[in-house]
């Protein structure tokens, strides 16, 4: 099939950027949304012109580094799947597709659709860990774990940081992206003794870097590649709540 | 060198809870919950108009023969008002500001159409709200209300709303506020509960249906009125004009 | 050159703690005074960098992803082993280091893979400590499996997404030392380069991805955790980012380079379809518990799968290894995929792919409970191929998975250069010509964990710390190369883009050098490799500049890397006249198709030392004793 791309080019962060259109031409529909990226980048290069740059490396949906707000949608539109995961045939011939980089104040473009997602990282710094160094680790079996309580706390554990939730946020808020790192730690007993103060650091850095608030849109959980709950921000608002009433 | 330490260390952020992101939303919530109340007892005393002349004005008149307790309705809605607002507009360009550049095509899988126009509805109701105060309350803008009474000499609260809707262009603006208050909460409501942390994956649907329930009931029970009135279901009492 | 593996004397299992006993401490006050630089933050790299700091090392951690979390490690499947013993089905320190040294076909060393199986029960301990969300049983204790032809079940998950949350848990300890300032991360940070002084090594040169800027960073050590070099086949199972070129420049700086022919070939993968195709994704192998492979009995049958009878299809494995069945260890059941294609019986479009049916498991266990169990994996592949495997089988394939060689390290994990540690995938040491399921996070995690942060104190305490800055001439010529190397990558200004050579390279090598190799070959392979590299020279296009991001710089350089490394490993492949583990020559083969192993003659280590480009590299052994396990021919029959 044939296709229409217009694509947002922009050379740095300093720069304007705007968008570009591209012929894609003979696209296989078994194709990935990326190798697609692929073929475009190599006609690019034969003409001369500087390809299409994105994120990417594991391209099976897992490391989060794709990223894309296709057609409008941040990872294109098809539940629970990531844009390196999105095949062709989820697009018809002669269609006119936009594609568009992360948007938010806390997702800079660094170049082309490739944006920093660093402040995710600096999010989990301010906490979304449990201080156990290494070495002084009871037996993993010493606390057992209610089955429910772990699964629970994996369907939370199971995000990967891709960032798509604030890119489709109104608000551009991380909501869903923190409140997943504090649930499933939260859940967990091992998460117990930091679960005040954890929660309390994440919401406060999660601020400090420009992420908006959440209005409870739950457009996050629409395009989240692993369909994780906005249930967890609920947990999040409670742990947060209980957190500065209890002030440990 | 790299884009990682360009930012203060993490641990020096340091936010309180009224100032946090979360903490706003809460407040929003308290603030808008109150509200809520007001607006349900506040049918709940229109409706009153059902019965007759003598129950709504019997009803106005004890408003007023319990100052200590209107006064300190008032005072927490004018506070509770004062927050939501500010607040509102507040976290709306916020929000706006986390994404200086806008997308060029968006689209919207979920998120409801009540819910990404809050803003607007809740400007409709402030407007509203003024204009509400002036009319009845203040009885600034139809000032020959204010020489209604009935046969007891009170003040014939019942007359003045009949005679403020039977003004179509009076009825309809309050359609359209009934409107936007009605569509404010249909994402409000169970907003609400997601903001209190007492959602989860069971009762979202219900909640959401929790929100249309509260928003039809509000809307009938309020804009019932001036229907009644323009259909002439009730009248004026003889004598008034 | 004598290569000393410094394995501890003394009775197998007391080693290691003999070792830590002797091994020199830098005292605690003093650690603040060292730095180590860690490149790659996979679970080995991660877990050391996080560990050393926990001890007060300065650390400079370095990745090329934007997240540390984005390692490659993040996309392991299956599981972690470890000898818990949980299951009380005879499982032991003892049994999980012989299995994984037969596994390895007797080409590890004895003492390395001993003490990785000792570590393994700690592993689990610290991943549970950090909250890593393992599966469980009803009772709320730790589940197990049993994964990739063990007999025992040691095998913890955390669905489908082991890796993942393993590394989460690293990098989770590693924000945690970033967020204390005890580590300083560079993301989109490539190494291009190894700095050595006075024959230690003491820095390493990087360009930042996102500036270009061409700078160096100096330690008293460093450590490289960066991974395999699968993708010297173009299409592999790995991240498309991975590549050897942060070994590769040590290797050229000196280090040797081990068993580069050990390459592994996951046999259950999604089949390749086309030309365009950029990653191969792998099925994990747990899907073998349940599924039954088979082909059809007569070659070249276009019927779908539905419509050939029972008593014409082929199960292969099942007839071959009657008790290991459609377990059997990865190597086997890859070329055993590749006969039956060869032989005009494979399916699918390309007619180079199996089918792995689930049929029978579904009728016996009900679809709920398959569902439960691989459901995620079963919504992966109809997602990729638009197939639904709960009606028709799954096709699948070997694909390239897993490097077993790497750079040659001693004991200590220390390579032949003083200073330079190496851990994880990049290093040789745990898995000799094959890698058993579920060990190579166990290995990333054991290295980085417990053993590397034991052993690096050794070295520093015979040191002390040296205080080098990067002002030394050393760091200033390491730069100019590389400097050189990019301008000269960016002027050739050809025909043809970095990922087109890179599939004519992959492609010789998935022919050539794949699962089955012989000596012409590899002969004919080596001289394809060194025209492609002479052509890439002449005639890649690179677009752009040094002095912003430039993603075709980065890849041309990976790939002008690889061009030079596929050639090793050829030699690799070329000098080992036997067939063991993954490591397949035709010539050397029992009758009846198996591996023929040669102990009188190769039971030792190939270690590669450069000797210039373009000239052989020149070949050390380090010869492998075995004081415990008798060697014997492995059978899964
Ligand atoms: C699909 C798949 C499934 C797997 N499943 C399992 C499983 O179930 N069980 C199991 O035990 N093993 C499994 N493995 C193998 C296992 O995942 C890897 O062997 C292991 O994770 C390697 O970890 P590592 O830390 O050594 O390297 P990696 O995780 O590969 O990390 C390499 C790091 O080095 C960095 N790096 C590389 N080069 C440079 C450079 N030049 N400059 C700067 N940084 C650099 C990268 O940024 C990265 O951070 C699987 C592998 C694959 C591909
Ligand atoms: C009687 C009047 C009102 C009631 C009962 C009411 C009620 C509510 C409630 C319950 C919420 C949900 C809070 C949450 O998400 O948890 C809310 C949100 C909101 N209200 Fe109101 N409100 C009223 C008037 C207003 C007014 C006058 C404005 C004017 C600006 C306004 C603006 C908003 C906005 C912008 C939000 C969304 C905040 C966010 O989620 O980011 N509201 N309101
Ligand atoms: C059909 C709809 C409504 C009718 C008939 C109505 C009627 C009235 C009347 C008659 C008064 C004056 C009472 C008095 O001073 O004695 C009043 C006051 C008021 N109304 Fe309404 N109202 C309606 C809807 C609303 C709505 C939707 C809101 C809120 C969003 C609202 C908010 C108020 C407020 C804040 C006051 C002032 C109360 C006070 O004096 O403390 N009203 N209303
Ligand atoms: S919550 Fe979902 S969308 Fe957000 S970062 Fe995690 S995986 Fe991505
Ligand atoms: S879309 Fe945004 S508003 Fe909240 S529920 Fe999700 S973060
Ligand atoms: S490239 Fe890894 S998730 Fe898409």
């Amino acid at each position: 099939m044939n296709l229409t791309l217009r694509v947002w080019r922009q050379k740095n962060s300093q720069e304007k950027g705007h968008l570009e259109t591209y012929q894609a031409k003979d696209i296989n529909e078994d194709m990935s949304f990326l190798e697609m990226l692929d073929v475009v980048n190599e006609d690019l290069i034969k003409e001369g012109v500087e390809p299409i740059h994105f994120d990417h490396d594991c391209r099976e949906g897992i490391c989060g580094a794709c990223s894309l707000v296709i057609g409008g949608i941040a990872h294109g539109g098809k539940k629970g799947c990531t844009t390196c995961e999105l095949r062709m045939r989820n697009f018809k011939d002669g269609d006119t597709i936009t594609v568009e980089p992360f948007r938010a104040k806390a997702f800079p473009v660094i170049r082309d659709l490739v944006v920093d997602r660093s402040s995710m990282d600096r999010v989990i710094q301010a906490g979304g860990f449990v201080s156990a160094n290494t070495g002084g680790a009871p037996d993993a079996n010493a606390i057992p774990v209610h089955k429910d309580v772990s699964d629970t706390s994996m369907d939370a554990a199971a995000c990967i940081g891709c960032g798509a939730c604030v890119a489709a946020c109104k608000n551009a808020s991380a909501m869903l992206f923190v409140s997943a790192k504090v649930s499933h730690l939260a859940t967990l007993p091992q998460g117990q003794v930091e679960r005040e103060n954890r929660v309390r650091k994440m919401v406060a850095q999660m601020g400090a870097e420009g992420f908006g608030n959440c209005s409870n849109y739950y457009e996050c959980e629409a395009v989240c590649p692993k369909e994780i709950s906005v249930k967890n921000i609920a947990k999040m608002n409670r742990e947060f709540f209980k957190a500065n009433v209890s002030k440990k | 060198m790299s884009t990682v330490q360009v930012k203060p260390a993490p641990s020096q952020a340091k936010v309180t809870f009224i100032s946090s992101s979360i903490g706003k939303k809460v407040f929003q919530a308290i603030t808008g919950s109150f509200m809520f109340f007001f607006v349900v007892g506040h049918m709940l005393g229109n409706l009153q108009i059902f019965i007759g002349q003598d129950q709504l004005n019997t009803y106005a008149q004890a408003l007023k023969d319990v100052p200590y307790l209107t006064w300190s309705v008032r005072f927490v809605m004018i506070v509770c008002l004062v927050i939501h607002v500010w607040w509102g507009i507040q976290l709306y360009f916020e929000n706006w500001f986390s994404r200086p550049i806008r997308y060029v095509v968006s689209k919207t899988v979920q998120a409801s159409l009540s819910s990404r126009t809050m803003i607007f509805t809740g400007g409709g109701i402030f407007l509203y709200v003024v204009y509400h105060l002036l009319h009845y309350t203040f009885i600034v803008t139809n000032p020959q209300y204010a020489g209604l009474h009935d046969s007891l000499g009170r003040h014939d609260v019942y007359s003045m709303v009949i005679l403020g809707f039977q003004n179509g262009w009076i009825s309809t603006v309050y359609f359209v506020a009934l409107f936007s208050l009605s569509y404010h909460l249909v994402h409000a409501i169970p907003s609400l509960f997601q903001t209190f942390g007492l959602n989860n994956d069971k009762t979202k649907f219900k909640f959401d249906v929790l929100g249309w329930l509260v928003a039809i009931v509000l809307f009938v029970g309020y804009s019932i009125i001036p229907a009644a009135v323009l259909l002439n279901i009730i009248k004026l009492p003889e004598g008034v004009l | 050159m004598k290569l000393e593996s410094k394995v501890p004397s003394g009775p197998l299992a007391e080693k290691w703690d003999k070792h830590r006993f002797e091994m020199k401490l830098v005292n605690p006050a003093n650690k603040r005074k060292y730095s180590v630089i860690v490149v790659g933050t996979g679970l080995a790299g991660a877990s050391a960098a996080a560990t050393m700091a926990e001890l007060g090392y300065n650390v400079k951690s370095f990745c090329f992803q934007d997240s540390p979390r984005r390692a490659h490690s993040i996309g392991a499947q299956g599981g972690i082993n470890a000898a818990k013993n949980y299951q009380n089905d005879g499982d032991s320190i003892w049994r999980l280091f012989f299995d994984t040294i037969k596994g390895g076909d007797f080409r590890s060393r004895e003492a390395n893979t001993y003490r990785l199986a000792q570590v393994s029960n700690n592993i689990i301990d610290q991943c549970v400590a950090q909250g890593v969300p393992f599966a469980r049983d009803y009772g709320g204790l730790l589940a197990n499996r049993s994964f990739g032809g063990a007999q025992v079940s040691r095998t913890f998950y955390a669905r489908g997404q082991t890796g993942q949350q393993l590394l989460l848990g690293a990098y989770s300890a590693l924000q945690r030392q970033i967020g204390l300032g005890k580590v300083q991360m560079f993301p989109r940070t490539e190494m291009l380069d190894l700095v050595l002084i006075d024959g230690h090594a003491k820095g390493i040169v990087i360009r930042d991805l996102v500036t270009g800027e061409i700078s160096s960073h100096a330690a008293d050590a460093v450590v490289l955790g960066t991974g395999g070099y699968g993708r010297v086949y173009n299409l592999s199972t790995m991240g498309l980012g991975c590549n050897v070129t942060a070994a590769y420049r040590a290797y050229k700086r000196g280090a040797l380079f081990a068993n580069p022919c050990y390459h592994q070939i996951h046999p259950t993968c999604i089949p390749h379809t086309g030309e365009y195709q950029s990653k191969l994704t792998l099925m994990s192998e747990s899907l073998r518990n349940d599924g039954r492979i088979w082909v059809s009995k007569n070659k070249d049958d276009n019927r779908p799968p539905g419509e050939i009878p029972e008593d014409e299809r082929d199960y292969y494995l099942e007839r071959k290894y009657p008790s290991f069945g459609n377990l059997a260890p990865r190597d086997i059941s890859s070329r055993s995929a590749k006969e039956v294609c060869d032989d005009g019986r494979g399916v699918g479009p390309t007619k180079y792919g199996v089918y792995l049916d689930f049929s029978e498991a579904i009728e016996r266990l009900g679809k709920k409970a398959i569902s439960d169990k691989y459901g995620n994996l079963f919504d992966m592949y109809n997602l990729i191929t638009a197939e639904d495997p709960y009606q028709v089988p799954m096709r699948i394939y070997p694909a390239s998975h897993y490097s077993m060689g790497g750079l040659w390290v001693d004991y200590n994990l220390m390579s032949n250069i003083p200073g330079l540690h190496v851990i994880g995938e990049a290093n040789f040491s745990d898995h000799g010509a094959n890698r058993l399921g579920a060990s190579a996070l166990m290995q990333g995690l054991a290295d980085g964990y417990f053993v590397l942060p034991y052993t690096i104190g050794d070295y520093f305490a015979r040191e002390g710390a040296q205080n080098i800055t990067t002002d030394r001439p050393e760091f200033r010529e390491a730069e100019e190369a590389v400097s050189a190397r990019m301008k000269k990558l960016l002027s050739i200004n050809g025909e043809r883009s970095a990922d087109s050579f890179h599939k004519a390279l992959g492609e010789i090598m998935w022919e050539k050098a794949g699962l089955a190799r012989n000596e012409t070959d590899l002969k004919k392979a080596i001289e394809e490799i060194v025209a492609l590299r002479k052509e890439f020279w002449q005639n890649v296009k690179v677009l752009g500049s040094n002095e912003s991001l430039n993603q075709t710089l980065e890849k041309a350089g990976r790939v002008a890397d690889f061009l030079e490394f596929a050639e090793i490993f050829c030699y690799d492949a070329l000098n080992r006249e036997e067939s063991c583990g993954a490591h397949f020559r035709e010539e050397y083969q029992t009758k009846e198709g198996e591996a023929l192993r040669n102990d009188k003659k190769f039971a030792y280590v190939s270690a590669w030392e450069y000797k210039g480009d373009g000239v052989k590299p020149e070949l050390h052994k380090e010869e492998l004793e075995f004081e415990n396990v008798e060697l014997a021919t492995r059978s899964y029959k």
